[in-house]
């Protein structure tokens, strides 16, 4: 039912909560997200906005002490309380992953190569040296010299890395990527790279892309729309340049304006931060959560919390958007 | 192209593999307290594996002894003979052979023990852990050698058995130490990677866990080793061990049972305690010697 109109992934009212020290806390705390196939959704927000934890919700992949509530659909599987071998087969073959700082994600005692083609063979039923041919075929679609499959991760650099990291993603040919932090720690031109690649990979594979960060310029590249969390609920979501242009939920503005903008040298000089720091998950403002740091915070703010509501072409959660609309 | 790209990544996997071995011998053979450690085992696996060719064994017949009792040391008999008039160059050669095989079996034995508990321990954690880390305290704190003895007394005398007791008494600190590095390894990045590719338990431990705590294991190893013989040697000097077969600690047992040093007969005695000596010397010392290559830490510079 789901594939006939093309939807991949159905996130409906996600909880997700942390267990520490006897207090529940939610990180994701009703999300609802669609994903069709071909689809680039990025999501961004602060550190601990609840990115990760949905990303890893996705693929089951979350610690003992976290509960999850509603429902993860990634085509006609339910992933909230699946089976670990149902999860298993999902992982990879369905939903792959291109893992924040990719220096740690490769097992340093084995060749790059082989960690390859250990993907390849978990998922499918292929000979050794068919699975090496692929991997072969795959590290020089991502643009790296077969010959390197033989190669200890120490001996790759950085971009090399996250190059391999991405052909391990491609490996079962998933319709669905989920990039974490994809360009965290590589420099301007390497990520400028890893970003065109992804792009590219995305119109030969009709991939979906679903990229985490905290950098918005990653998203402006890659990404068709946008959804900003913050406090474990989407604030804003909406079509990637428009967000990115004329934001309208308070945090995304502040969040577009700590960005310098190219040929205005005002902005580079003292980009705009944000002051104060994202709420405990456990003890959640009354109202919306973000009106202690809001600058434009008024009456119904700090008590009525608001509801993500259709404006426009946008979705917002803001009393402040609400009013504008009206207006 | 695919083809050729393949033959010429094996060929540059083999001679880095080379390499990568000639680069750790170079280092080994760089240090002198491991070359020297492995000179003495080399003489002493020499001669075990010769023993039979060396020292046959109609030599030790019990009845027709080639010597008088208790000789010293001649030209006939390089280090005198026991009370049967054997020769104890002969009884010291063939009981390198049990000395060591029992050492390497035990060893195999208390390795293969320690690395099972401490990878489930770490891995798994939870109860599992609770319950085998409880478990291998036990076998820490009950005194070692009574413990040996008293598994040997009940499970009667054999080559195999005593390896079985000394393999049973020596796997805690293994597992103590294979644990503590599973914790760390499986909060490594690459292992949440595997499991998001979807690998099963059992694939991660083999493929992610077990390569990375192999050195470690292998270091351990060497240091068992020297602890099983010289244990091989206590329950045997105890009289726990096989009475069928000759080996370092029975002919120090029989050489105490005689009053060899009461008679003086120190021929009798210090041969096989000295044999004991050197070997464990040359184990601890390519402990060390293995220790300083995989840790460069500890390297001087």
């Amino acid at each position: 039912m789901n594939e006939a109109n093309g939807t991949l992934l159905e996130i409906e009212n996600l909880r997700v909560l942390y267990e520490v020290r006897g207090v529940r806390a939610p990180a994701v705390d009703g999300v609802d997200l669609t994903l069709r196939a071909g689809d680039a959704l990025g999501l961004a927000g602060e550190s601990g906005c609840g990115k990760s934890t949905l990303a890893l919700a996705c693929l089951g992949l979350l610690p003992r002490n976290a509960t999850v509530e509603g429902s993860i659909r990634f085509l006609d599987t339910e992933v909230v309380g699946a089976k670990p071998g149902r999860l298993r087969a999902l992982r990879w073959a369905g939903i792959s992953m291109v893992f924040q700082g990719a220096m740690n994600a490769f097992n340093p005692v084995r060749r790059v190569g082989d960690q390859v083609v250990e993907a390849i063979l978990l998922h499918e039923g292929v000979s050794r040296s068919e699975a090496r041919s692929r991997m072969q075929e795959l590290f020089e679609h991502v643009g790296i010299a077969p010959r390197r499959a033989a190669d200890y991760p120490h001996e790759f650099s950085g971009g090399m890395r996250q190059r391999v990291m991405i052909a391990m993603a491609l490996a079962c040919d998933p319709p669905l990527v989920i990039a974490d932090e994809p360009t965290t720690a590589l420099d301007v031109m390497i990520q400028a790279q890893i970003l065109n690649l992804l792009a590219q990979l995305r119109e030969e594979r009709n991939l979906a892309l679903l990229v985490i960060t905290h950098d918005l310029s990653v998203l402006a590249q890659v990404t068709d729309r946008v959804a900003v969390m913050y406090a474990g609920r989407i604030v804003e979501e909406g079509s990637a340049t428009e967000l990115l242009t004329t934001p309208r939920h308070p945090y995304t503005k502040s969040l577009v304006s700590a960005f310098p903008v190219v040929g205005d040298p005002a902005s580079r000089g003292i980009p705009a931060g944000l002051p104060g720091d994202p709420p405990d998950p456990a003890a959640r403002p009354p109202g919306c959560a973000f009106h202690p740091r809001c600058p434009a915070a008024f009456e119904p703010c700090d008590t009525i919390d608001p509801v993500l509501e259709r404006h426009g072409s946008r979705l917002a959660a803001c009393h402040l958007v609400a009013e504008e609309e009206e207006a | 192209m695919s083809a050729q790209a393949t033959r010429s990544a094996r060929s540059v996997r083999l001679t880095r593999r080379i390499e990568a071995f000639k680069s750790s011998a170079r280092l080994f053979a760089s240090n002198r307290m491991g070359v020297a450690g492995l000179a003495i085992l080399t003489v002493f696996v020499i001669l075990a594996l010769f023993a039979d060719v060396l020292a046959p064994e109609s030599r030790l017949s019990v009845t027709h002894a080639p010597g008088a009792p208790l000789e010293p040391p001649s030209a006939q008999f390089w280090l005198g003979t026991d009370e049967l008039g054997r020769s104890v160059l002969d009884l010291v050669i063939q009981g390198s052979q049990i000395s060591l095989l029992v050492g390497f079996l035990a060893t195999a034995i208390s390795i293969l023990i320690g690395a099972l508990v401490g990878i489930t321990a770490g891995y798994f954690g939870g109860w599992t852990d609770v319950i085998l880390m409880r478990l291998t305290d036990w076998f820490l704190v009950v005194p070692f050698l009574p413990l040996a003895i008293v598994l040997a007394a009940l499970l009667g005398r054999g080559l195999f058995v005593i390896a079985f007791v000394i393999g049973i008494v020596t796997w805690p600190g293994t597992a103590r130490v294979v644990r503590a590095q599973v914790l760390t390894l499986k909060e490594r990045p690459y292992v949440e990677r595997a499991r998001a590719l979807g690998a099963s338990d059992r694939q991660i431990i083999g493929r992610h866990i077990l390569p990375n705590v192999f050195p470690l294991i292998f270091a351990n190893t060497i240091l068992v080793v020297a602890v099983a013989i010289l244990t091989e040697a206590t329950l045997s000097f105890l009289g726990l061990g096989d009475p069928f077969s000759v080996s370092w600690g029975s002919i120090l047992e029989s050489a105490f049972a005689e009053g060899a040093i009461s008679l003086g007969a120190w021929w009798y005695l210090v041969p096989p305690g000295l044999c004991i000596v050197l070997v464990v010397l040359g184990f601890t010392m390519c402990g060390y010697a293995f220790d300083e290559i995989l840790d460069p830490r500890l390297r001087e510079r």
